[in-house]
C-alpha cells in the first residue's frame, strides 16, 4: 500500500469548507502518488528486459487539459497491420496518478489500423507514455507532457 | 496547492474593489460556454456517438415510453413522437394553476402527478435528468425564447435582481464575474458569460449529467453563500432571467463543459 | 437505466477499415476517494472490454481506475463479412453487460 500525502493547503481548504457548514459528503484526493519509478516498473512488466525505442507511436492528448477527470487520448501506431507485421498491443502509462497503468489495448492484424481512443483521468500535470508491442516482439513508445488545471471552486457533492 | 487561497484572495479583491457595474453584455457579444472550451472538449459535445450526455438522452427515451403511476400511462401515450420539439427552448414557462413559472424538471413532475398519478422524481435523480435531457435534446439548435409570455415579466425582473444581488461571505453577485469579468480566468479556468444553453449538461467535473440548478447551487456555494434548495422559487426565477439574457442563443443540450 | 451507445457503420465494402465507437454508462469509482469522515469508497470499475466479430475476438482492453467515468473506447477493424459484432464489458461487483450491432458487407 502506498502512503498518500495531502498537500497542506489543500487539506486546510477542505477543512475550512467542512467547518463552514457545507455538507461535503465526498472528498476527492487530488494528490500525486505514483512516481516515475513506479511507472518504470509497470512499463517493465510489459516489456521485460527488451529495449523500448522511441518512434512509430503517436500519442495525442490536448496540451492544456480543462478538467483532469476526462482527458481525451488517442494512440496510433504506424504499421501495415498485416499478418506478418502488425501491432499486438498498446499500453498507456501515467507518471503521477495513484496507479501507473491507464489501459492495455489488444489489437491484431484484423484491426486494419492501429489506433485506439479513450478518455482518462489525470490527477496532476504529468507525463503520459504509450508503448506499442509489435508482432516481431519489438517495443516502441511515445511520451507527452500534459498540463492539468483544476476546477476553480469545490462544490458540495449531492 | 495555493489555488484555494489564491481564489479566495482574488474574489475578495473583486468583492471589495470592483463596484457593481451591472453592465449587461451587448447582444452581439454574447458567447456560449462552448466557445470558451478547447477543441477536444468541443469535439466531445459535437459527436452524438461520443457525447456522454447522450447516455442520459437514451435513458430518457426509454423512460418516455414506460407506463407509470396509478393511471398506468406513459409520456408517449399522451405526447406524439415529435411534440416535444421546441418545448425546452421556451422553458421556464408560466403555469396558470400555480400562477408562477416552472422549469422543465418541475413540469415533468407536475405531469407525473396530474396525468400519470405517479410520485415525483427527486431532483438530480437519474430518471429526472434523463427525461429532462430527452425532452430538451429535441430543442437542440433552436433559439432560446423563454420570456415571451408577458405574465413572466415580474419573475424575470426578480431573477435579474437575484443575478445582481451581492451575497455570501465573499459578497459577490453573479454579475461580478459573468457580466463584468467574463473571459478572464479564475485559477486556470475561463470565466464564461454564464448562459444556460445546454442543460442538463455533462460536466467533466461531475463526470455525470447535471441540471442548471445543480450548477447554480455549486456557484453560490463557491462564493460562500447558502445555496437555495432544489426546486426553490429563486432558482426558477434565476433560470428564467438567465434564459431571457440568453434569448436567441441556440439550445445545445446535452452540452459538455469542464 | 444505464444505456450504452455503440456506433458501427451499418454497411461497408469488403476490406474497408471501419471505426467502432463505444460509450458505456458506468461510474468508474476509482477506489481512491474518501468520504468526509475518512471512509474509503470502494473501487467499482469496468476492468475489461472486448469485441467479437462473428464470434472471433477482434479487440480487447484492460481498463484501470484511470479510465474516466462512462468509458469511451474507439478502435478499428477490417470489414470482412456480414454479421454481428458482440461487445462485452466486465467489471467489479459482478458487472457484466453486452451489446450487439449488425453490419452488412456489400
Amino acid at each position: 500500500m502506498m502512503k498518500r500525502t495531502m498537500d497542506e493547503t489543500e487539506h486546510s481548504r477542505r477543512r475550512f469548507l467542512a467547518l463552514s457548514g457545507a455538507a461535503m459528503a465526498v472528498v476527492t484526493l487530488r494528490s500525486a502518488e505514483a512516481t516515475p519509478a513506479t511507472m518504470n516498473a509497470a512499463m517493465r512488466e510489459v516489456t521485460g528486459a527488451a529495449a523500448v525505442r522511441a518512434g512509430k507511436v503517436k500519442l495525442e492528448v490536448p496540451p492544456l487539459v480543462e478538467n483532469g477527470n476526462t482527458v481525451p487520448l488517442s494512440v496510433s501506431v504506424t504499421s501495415p497491420m498485416t499478418a506478418e507485421d502488425h501491432v499486438r498491443s498498446i499500453h498507456v502509462f501515467v507518471e503521477k496518478n495513484p496507479q501507473p497503468n491507464s489501459g492495455n489495448f489488444f489489437l491484431g492484424p484484423r484491426a486494419g489500423r492501429a489506433q485506439v481512443s479513450t478518455r482518462i483521468r489525470l490527477a496532476d500535470s504529468q507525463k503520459i507514455v504509450a508503448i506499442a508491442k509489435l508482432s516481431d516482439g519489438s517495443f516502441w513508445s511515445a511520451t507527452t507532457e500534459v498540463v492539468v488545471t483544476l476546477a476553480a471552486c469545490t462544490e458540495e457533492v449531492i | 496547492m495555493k489555488a484555494g487561497r489564491t481564489i479566495a484572495g482574488v474574489l475578495l479583491l473583486l468583492a471589495i474593489c470592483v463596484p457593481l457595474l451591472a453592465a449587461e453584455i451587448p447582444a452581439d457579444q454574447r458567447r456560449s460556454g462552448f466557445s470558451f472550451m478547447g477543441p477536444d472538449t468541443q469535439a466531445i459535445q459535437n459527436d452524438d456517438t461520443a457525447n456522454p450526455g447522450m447516455l442520459w438522452v437514451l435513458d430518457g427515451e426509454a423512460l418516455w415510453k414506460r407506463k407509470a403511476g396509478a393511471a398506468g400511462k406513459s409520456c408517449a401515450d399522451c405526447h406524439d413522437d415529435d411534440s416535444m420539439r421546441g418545448v425546452a427552448a421556451r422553458y421556464p414557462a408560466f403555469d396558470e394553476a400555480l400562477a408562477r413559472p416552472v422549469n422543465l424538471e418541475q413540469r415533468i413532475n407536475l405531469c407525473r402527478a396530474n396525468r400519470q398519478q405517479a410520485p415525483p422524481f427527486a431532483f438530480e435523480s437519474r430518471e429526472l435528468l434523463a427525461l429532462t435531457a430527452f425532452v430538451a435534446k429535441q430543442s437542440h439548435g433552436m433559439p432560446i425564447e423563454a420570456d415571451a409570455d408577458p405574465q413572466l415579466a415580474p419573475f424575470v425582473a426578480k431573477g435579474r435582481e437575484l443575478f445582481l444581488q451581492r451575497q455570501g461571505q465573499l459578497n459577490l453577485a453573479c454579475a461580478n464575474c459573468h457580466d463584468d469579468n467574463w473571459d478572464k480566468r479564475l485559477a486556470g479556468s475561463a470565466i464564461t458569460q454564464g448562459h444556460p444553453t445546454g442543460y442538463p449538461m455533462y460536466r467533466l467535473e461531475w463526470q455525470s449529467l447535471g441540471s442548471l440548478q445543480r450548477r447554480l447551487r455549486a456557484c453560490i456555494f463557491g462564493i460562500r453563500a447558502q445555496p437555495y434548495d432544489y426546486g426553490a422559487q429563486e432558482l426558477v426565477e434565476l433560470e428564467l432571467y438567465l434564459k431571457s439574457r440568453a434569448r436567441g442563443m441556440p439550445v445545445e443540450t446535452p452540452a459538455v463543459r469542464p | 437505466m444505464g444505456s450504452v451507445l455503440i456506433n458501427v457503420p451499418k454497411r461497408a465494402k469488403r476490406g474497408d477499415v471501419i471505426e467502432i465507437k463505444t460509450l458505456m454508462s458506468h461510474i468508474m469509482e476509482t477506489g481512491f476517494r474518501h468520504t468526509a469522515t475518512g471512509e474509503l469508497i470502494p473501487r467499482d470499475i469496468i476492468t475489461s472490454f472486448s469485441c467479437r466479430y462473428n464470434g472471433e475476438e477482434i479487440f480487447r482492453a484492460d481498463l484501470f481506475p484511470a479510465i474516466s467515468a462512462n468509458p469511451f473506447i474507439s478502435f478499428f477493424t477490417t470489414a470482412t463479412e456480414t454479421g454481428t459484432l458482440e461487445f462485452s464489458w466486465i467489471g467489479d461487483r459482478g458487472f457484466s453487460e453486452t451489446a450487439t450491432a449488425s453490419i452488412t458487407i456489400e
